[in-house]
């Protein structure tokens, strides 16, 4: 898609940044790459090899190059070949980069794909704000939810070229449109049979056995939503305002961080490692896991 | 490895050594170092020598600026009849040279397909040195546009795309990133070519003769001299010999820069249909 919207993919329909047409294909209208006002910025950044950092930056464009080159960080690094730089200062390198052509539209293409687990926090903190910093309307194409949510104002979901939900990532994460959604963002899916229940409340007969209530309507066939940070553990069924308990056996505790995410039957539950080991969960034991009826979303199957 | 086998394959290989060493050893000791630099200031070789000199590099140059831009159209893109123009391209490699002289006659000999429309012009291209710059053009042509393909091809077609989103035009873009990238896959192809071309005999004696001083070039010269003056036939021949040793150095260590500079490793050229994606 965005190789499309550069114009290095011939493409049917209509690209526009802002009011002037980049490709109108019922007008006849499709510009050579090189006549879009782009910055791309490839996966693998694409560095010219042959070219220093400093002659990289000012590829596009020489009046902002020295600029960019400073507020990237990369003075110290202007005469090295990009192979001598590691992923993330490569990645400053292609934003600069594509910002010396001072392009309309940024476009990203899996931009911290290339980096291993432990730059990639980091290098995706300093990228949103050199984003927030460029101004520019941006277009990031990522795999990763968290990457998106991170970066973005708002986020699309994309499936089989079809646009599904395009919001805030809060609103995604809040109301996801589809189990797809809810999965993407992370949530946990459980699928059952839903019937109206006492007190405005909806019950879901799960597939997998037990039931659960949502504060939501439902009705047939529908995905149960929770998200793992909305999961409580414990030893036993606590007495407390929670209307869901689940009890399962911890299949599995993987330490994410500072916290803890362990899964129980069907649902994964995330707590902080503090409280994992307060309550010395171990694998094969048996836990109850709870959640509020607010806390679930009823999506439609 | 004492095997039979292991014997068989080094007895072989001592063989095989020995019968390729031998000629190129002979032609240095046939006759003392001495006679042999004598031989090669003598009128009959200097002339050789500035025709072959003349012709070949005028020829390269032609190689060079007609050939890059095909092998650019042949390495980044994919087009209807690519295979045909492959094909054409690497005839004159399978071709043999005296066919390759007749076939040039044929085309451009007074009673040729286009003979008559040169005469118009007042040009007669057989028997000339301008004819011995098209033969070499012809023969020598197919080794830089494979390798240079090639080279083209190794380049990382992302590059390519990131200078044109950057504002630089498929022109721009081939000056400024494809053709510094294969450079020296290029320089290894004419190389090649040039040291092809300066050895060419059968095609520019069919299609050009061999006239002293005119198109008589150094192998030209090593065939007229075998019975007249032996010894200047041997000169010349441990000459290209030498020249032939420093091409192939020269090519290796390009070939070997070009991998260790490059993004891709490319292999020398074997093929340009199989080294590009559809």
């Amino acid at each position: 898609m965005l190789r499309a919207i550069a114009g290095l993919v011939r493409a049917e329909g209509r690209v526009f940044a802002g009011s002037t047409a980049w490709l109108d294909s019922e007008r006849g209208v499709d510009l050579a790459p090189e006549r879009r006002s782009v910055g791309l910025v490839f996966q693998d950044y694409a560095l010219f090899p042959h070219l220093t950092v400093a002659q990289n930056v000012a590829y596009g464009g020489r009046t902002r190059a020295v600029e960019l080159i400073r507020s990237y960080g990369l003075t110290a690094l202007a005469g090295e070949r990009p192979a001598r730089l590691s992923g993330g200062e490569r990645q400053r390198v292609a934003l600069a980069r594509a910002l010396s052509r001072e392009p309309a539209v940024l476009l990203l293409d899996e931009p911290l794909g290339a980096l291993d687990a432990q730059t990639r926090a980091h290098v995706r903190a300093e990228l949103r704000a050199h984003l927030r910093a460029s101004g520019l309307p941006t277009i990031v194409v990522t795999h990763d939810y968290e990457d998106a949510a991170a970066l973005a104002d708002r986020v699309g979901v994309l499936v089989a070229g079809e646009v599904v939900q395009l919001g805030t990532p809060t609103e995604l994460v809040a109301a996801p449109a589809n189990p797809f959604v809810a999965r993407f963002t992370g949530a946990n899916l459980l699928e059952g049979v839903a019937h109206p229940g006492e007190a405005g409340l909806t019950e879901v007969l799960l597939d997998t056995g037990g039931a659960v209530v949502a504060a939501e309507p439902g009705e047939g066939r529908v995905g149960v939503v929770v998200y793992p940070w909305d999961v409580a553990l414990a030893r036993e069924s606590p007495s407390d305002s929670m209307q869901n308990h689940l009890a399962g056996t911890v299949e599995s505790i993987v330490p994410v961080g500072n916290r803890v995410r362990v899964r129980v039957g069907p649902i994964t539950a995330e707590v902080t490692a503090v409280a994992a080991e307060s309550l010395r969960l171990r694998e094969g034991e048996r836990v109850v896991a709870s959640f509020k009826a607010t806390g679930v979303r009823l999506v439609a199957l | 490895m004492r095997s039979p086998f292991g014997l068989l394959l080094a007895g072989a290989t001592t063989l095989a050594a020995a019968f390729l060493a031998l000629p190129l050893v002979a032609l240095f000791l046939r006759i003392p170092p001495g006679v042999l630099l004598d031989q090669l200031s003598s009128d009959v070789a200097r002339e050789a020598l500035v025709v072959s000199l003349k012709t070949s590099a005028g020829a390269h140059i032609i190689v060079l600026l007609v050939g890059t831009p095909v092998a650019y159209l042949l390495g980044t893109r994919v087009f209807r009849g690519r295979g045909l123009l492959i094909g054409l391209v690497e005839l004159p490699l399978v071709l043999p040279p005296a066919v390759a002289g007749i076939a040039l006659l044929a085309a451009f000999g007074n009673r040729g397909l286009l003979g008559g429309s040169l005469e118009a012009f007042g040009v007669s291209l057989p028997f000339t040195q301008a004819a011995v710059v098209v033969a070499i053009v012809f023969v020598s042509s197919p080794f830089y546009i494979r390798q240079a393909a090639a080279s083209f091809a190794a380049v990382d077609p992302l590059l390519l795309d990131a200078s044109r989103t950057l504002g630089r035009g498929p022109g721009r873009t081939f000056l400024r990133v494809a053709l510094p990238l294969a450079a020296g896959g290029l320089a290894a192809g004419s190389s090649l070519a040039f040291a092809r071309g300066l050895g060419e005999f059968g095609a520019t004696i069919i299609f050009a003769g061999s006239f002293a001083g005119v198109t008589r070039t150094a192998p030209l010269a090593i065939y007229a001299e075998l019975d007249r003056d032996f010894d200047v036939a041997v000169a010349l021949g441990a000459l290209l010999v030498v020249f032939s040793i420093a091409v192939m150095a020269i090519m290796t260590l390009l070939l070997s820069w070009t991998r260790s500079s490059s993004r891709s490793p490319f292999p020398f050229a074997s093929s340009i249909s199989d080294s590009t994606s559809a």
